[in-house]
């Protein structure tokens, strides 16, 4: 069903579709082993036009544990984007080599441009301050596993909400199940951008709050979606030392939140989240990088049309 | 003031008064070659000041640019001095390369051949949506 498709934000599936690929998730969870020819002979182009280990390691790790092979670029300037190609040459020249491609961009909507020049399917592995819709995969995957579904939470979003695209891409794919409420905890200058307040949670007509206090907000979560504030988004670099250090969760503030309340983080954590809380059951963001590598087996697998 | 009446071509008429200008801006109208007649302020039984904007010859303006800037203007086409066909305006559902993306992070900032598509998203504020990195503007602001 998913064969040829692009993955370029949340809304590209169905929830059908989605819970199709989580339960294929699940099936590679329960014994991986009887995926690992499931891409023989099949390769993933990454294109990574910016840093990022974790989510470039974790497409990496999917296609080589399916048996798959991975070319590519970490860095921009050894391809020939140095020599000013456009991203669409790029992706048209790469679709003649590969079965599929990631990529990540510095610029918001660059995916889409790609996946407009190529009959390949192409995933969006961050765009931006914009979406990130594979993190998002991993994050619907983690909340699936451990509170048995999406209807009837409180996400609560906290930290970088105007350039943290995968907060972005989480609201909207939660903004389709039922009465899923969120507390969107931010400074205010990092408010969630306007087009997720009208489009998303105005227009659906979901219940939401903005505050300032972390702290007031805790009690009431089953879900804290912790953020980085991200350094490389600011252009000026007093705003970011101001801004960076206004959300720190630590075990006190863990005592306010509910017993099977759990902490999410994309990561890479600056210092947002004490270690001391890594110890806590509640603590799901390396559970959740792990959950991450399978979902993307599963994505890779639906999109390249390969039986589950 | 006297403008005469023109034997083929088009009237833009009831203008909000001071959109005139950002109506020949965007309409893309060739000025060096066409003979335009653009009244500003002129009065307005409605509005009490309007602008007109008179291109002979021409017919075939895009009819999305007046519905995004100003759908209340009314559109005349004559022909043989005559009104042939009164157009009424629409606010288009998605416009390409009439507007661009002002986000210095949407990739049509860098990626040139990119169409510059907005989707709208609110007809009575006139809000579009880029297509690529969703960010709104409003047309009805100082766009």
């Amino acid at each position: 069903m998913l064969k040829g498709r692009d993955l370029l934000e949340p809304m590209d599936f169905s929830i059908k579709e989605l819970e199709d690929m989580f339960d294929l998730a699940d099936r590679i969870i329960e014994d991986p082993a009887k995926y690992v020819h499931a891409c023989d002979g099949k390769l993933l182009a990454t294109l990574f036009y910016e840093p990022s280990t974790r989510t470039r390691f974790s497409f990496e790790a999917a296609m080589l544990r399916l048996g798959g092979q991975v070319i590519g670029f970490s860095e921009p300037n050894s391809s020939s984007v140095a020599k000013g190609e456009s991203i669409a040459d790029t992706i048209k020249t790469v679709a003649c080599y590969a079965d599929l491609a990631v990529m990540r961009h510095p610029k918001e909507g660059a995916p889409k441009v790609a996946a407009h020049s190529t009959e390949m399917p192409v995933i969006n592995a961050g765009d931006g301050g914009h979406q990130h819709p594979t993190q998002t995969l991993t994050d619907l995957l983690t909340i699936r596993r451990t509170l048995n579904g999406f209807d009837n939470i409180t996400v609560g979003c906290c930290g970088d909400l105007k350039f943290g695209r995968t907060v972005h891409s989480l609201i909207k794919a939660l903004s389709r199940y039922k009465n899923v409420k969120f507390v969107l905890i931010s400074p205010e200058e990092l408010r969630i951008p306007d087009y997720v307040r009208k489009e998303i949670l105005m227009k659906n007509g979901i219940e939401f709050e903005e505050v300032r206090s972390f702290q007031e907000a805790l009690p009431k979560l089953d879900v804290l979606y912790m953020t980085r504030v991200q350094k490389e988004r600011f252009f000026n670099e007093e705003d970011y030392i101001r801004l960076k250090d206004t959300y720190i969760l630590d075990k006190s503030k863990m005592k306010l939140a509910k017993e099977k309340m759990i902490v999410l983080h994309p990561l890479p954590r600056v210092n947002e989240i004490a270690v001391e809380v890594d110890e806590d059951p509640r603590a799901m963001y390396f559970v959740q990088a792990k959950n991450g590598m399978f979902v993307r087996m599963a994505l890779i697998m639906s999109l390249l049309g390969i039986e589950g | 003031m006297l403008v005469n009446s023109i034997e083929k071509g088009i009237v833009i008429d009831h203008i909000t008064a001071g959109l005139g200008a950002k109506i020949l801006e965007y309409l893309d109208i060739d000025l060096a070659n066409n003979t335009v007649a653009f009244i500003m302020n002129a009065s307005s039984k409605k509005h009490g000041k309007k602008d007109i904007v008179k291109i002979q010859n021409v017919i075939d303006v895009n009819l999305d640019v007046l519905g995004l800037i100003e759908p209340n203007a009314t559109v005349n086409i004559i022909e043989n001095g005559q009104i042939i066909k009164k157009i009424e305006l629409q606010v288009p559902e998605r416009v390409t390369n009439v507007i661009k993306c002002k986000n210095p992070r949407c990739v049509t900032s860098v990626e040139i051949n990119a169409p510059h598509i907005f989707h709208l998203i609110d007809a009575e504020n006139r809000e579009y949506r880029c297509e690529y990195c969703d960010e709104i503007v409003c047309m009805k602001g100082d766009y």
